[in-house]
């Protein structure tokens, strides 16, 4: 067996503060994929009921940390805890808390809507007729319920990207990663889905951990993490990483930090 | 929905939510293969092409004594129907392992991988949803097989079943390996030309084994040592109630070997991490 079979343990470390208790920590992780390093001892975290930015240009590991969150890579180096939760050692624990959206599509186009989300359902082990009564509510929540029985393959891009975060919502996880999860969305599509992210944060109190290089996406209260060839460059909230690298806004401090080119499509 | 609660000790997962698991694991390779009927069709044309073609023109070049667990001098259809049965568990076990390779690529396996239910549990969910859906092929294969004059004894439909489940088991897990050692899609057609072709045609599929002897000791030791073979005899004894067990021993034998293997590989700390970041790259 690959895993540690997620018997509970009643030796549980206690921890007296819930709050105190990060969401998402990364504590010191480095990954190389062979020869060529892709993230080099990158530390932090992300608070409950917040919404952390992590901005980084395509290559800088955004993708790569999210593998070794989600267990599809094994941890080498450091750790990796959710709510307290390590995903090396006890990956069941972690990941049931955990919801993710991935950058490229991973919902089966020839099924529905609602069997995409009863299969992701199945596999937390949420018994059917649970799943049917949390599907619908979710459906009902995107706007889609009237397309619960068609095929996925027939939605919009915006519409698939709603589906997924609801699939991802399904088992009420209490940390929601996202990569990139408006690339190739129009205007209206990409609003639609950052405010609804952001009401989940405000209004269900998910932390949430949203990878992009679109700096528009970020607001002043957020939380920000920036990553450049795999390190860790600035992190704490928006306002103090801009005064801290000297600039008026976040674009001029990422380009300080990194010395980047402006981005072709990434600018304010 | 709720919202935050204080932090939940670790809790595991209780039998009912791995039998959940495994059924929404099989539901789902269930409506995969009904929404893709060309499938279905060529897994059931392969095998009523030999029968129907190949069968009935070599019957006149291939005597068969009376072998067991046959009674009688039988036809060649008759010999080679169960030679067929594994067929279709052949290309279902790798085609199986085709779509997870496609999957990968696609990024549909990281919804499974992400499951907090362990992964090995996971990837033999997979193994035994492929199996069922290759049960379906076979049976629909013995439907046709039965107006073509192959007609085992009515219980054999139902004894066969059990080393139908343990052959697609073997099968598949080898598939499941070979397709974690596959980088890119366009790979597996060398598995078609090293894997399927060679476990087949040097197995006892088409033709006895004592008359593979005749006309060559050496590929007699192959087809021995092949366990495709002994798939092969497994299905053909329980076909007509019998139990071969030199087979079931080497079938099972390998079945967990196959598994382990496959588990192994697929395992985030070796399998996959290896090959740098799957999907795009951020």
């Amino acid at each position: 067996m690959t895993s540690p079979a997620p018997i509970a343990e009643p030796r549980e470390t206690p921890r007296l503060d819930p709050a105190a208790v990060p969401a998402l920590s990364i504590d010191g992780v480095s990954h190389s994929y062979g020869p060529r390093r892709a993230l080099i001892d990158v530390s932090f975290n992300v608070r409950p009921a917040s919404f952390t930015a992590l901005l980084g240009l395509n290559g800088a590991g955004k993708s790569t940390l999210f593998s070794l969150i989600t267990r599809l890579f094994g941890i080498q180096t450091g750790r990796v805890g959710i709510f307290g939760h390590d995903v090396g050692r006890t990956p069941g624990e972690a990941l049931r808390l955990l919801g993710v959206v991935f950058q490229p599509r991973t919902l089966d186009l020839d099924l529905s809507l609602t069997q995409n989300l009863l299969y992701h359902a199945a596999l937390h082990g949420i018994s059917r007729r649970e799943a049917a009564t949390r599907s619908a509510e979710l459906l009902a929540r995107i706007g889609l319920s009237d397309r619960a029985g068609s095929k996925v393959r027939d939605l919009s891009g915006g519409q698939m990207r709603r589906l997924e975060i609801a699939r991802a919502l399904l088992h009420r996880p209490r940390l929601l990663l996202l990569d990139e999860p408006t690339v190739g969305l129009d205007v209206k599509a990409r609003a639609d889905i950052i405010s609804h992210v952001r009401q989940l944060v405000t209004e269900q109190g998910i932390g949430v951990l949203w990878a992009t290089h679109l700096f528009d996406e970020i607001m002043p209260s957020d939380d920000l993490v920036v990553l450049h060839q795999g390190k860790v460059l600035a992190q704490g909230p928006m306002s103090r990483v801009i005064t801290e690298a000297g600039a008026q806004d976040v674009n001029t401090a990422f380009m300080r930090l990194t010395g980047a080119q402006m981005m072709p499509g990434g600018g304010a | 929905m709720s919202s935050i609660t204080t932090r939940d000790a670790p809790r595991g997962f209780s039998a009912a939510e791995y039998m959940t698991c495994l059924t929404g694991i099989v539901w789902r390779e269930g409506l995969r293969f009904l929404h893709q009927r060309e499938r279905f069709v060529s897994a059931l044309v392969r095998p009523l092409v030999w029968l129907f073609i190949f069968a009935a023109g070599f019957r006149q070049v291939l005597g068969i004594s009376i072998i067991p667990p046959y009674e009688t001098y039988i036809l060649y259809e008759v010999f080679i129907a169960p030679g067929l049965m594994a067929m279709i568990q052949l290309f279902n076990g790798m085609q199986s392992s085709l779509s997870m390779v496609y999957d990968r690529e696609m990024g549909n396996m990281r919804t499974l991988l992400v499951s907090p239910l362990p992964r090995g549990f996971l990837l033999f969910c997979k193994l035994l949803a492929g199996t069922a859906v290759s049960l379906l092929q076979v049976y629909a294969f013995l439907i046709i097989a039965w107006f073509w004059d192959i007609t085992p004894p009515p219980i054999g439909y139902l004894t066969v079943l059990p080393a139908l489940i343990l052959s697609g088991l073997m099968l598949g897990s080898l598939g499941m390996l070979i397709s974690s050692g596959i980088k890119q899609l366009e790979n597996f057609a060398g598995v078609m030309n090293f894997v399927i072709f060679p476990m087949f045609f040097a197995s006892s599929a088409l033709y006895p084994l004592w008359r593979v002897q005749e006309g060559s000791p050496y590929l007699y030791y192959v087809c021995e040592a092949n366990p495709f073979t002994h798939a092969v005899e497994l299905i053909r004894f329980a076909l007509y109630g019998q139990i071969n067990w030199i087979s079931l021993a080497v079938v099972g034998a390998c079945t967990i070997v196959f598994m382990i293997a496959a588990i192994y590989a697929y395992d985030p700390s070796r399998g996959l991490a290896r090959r740098g970041p799957a999907g795009g790259e951020g």
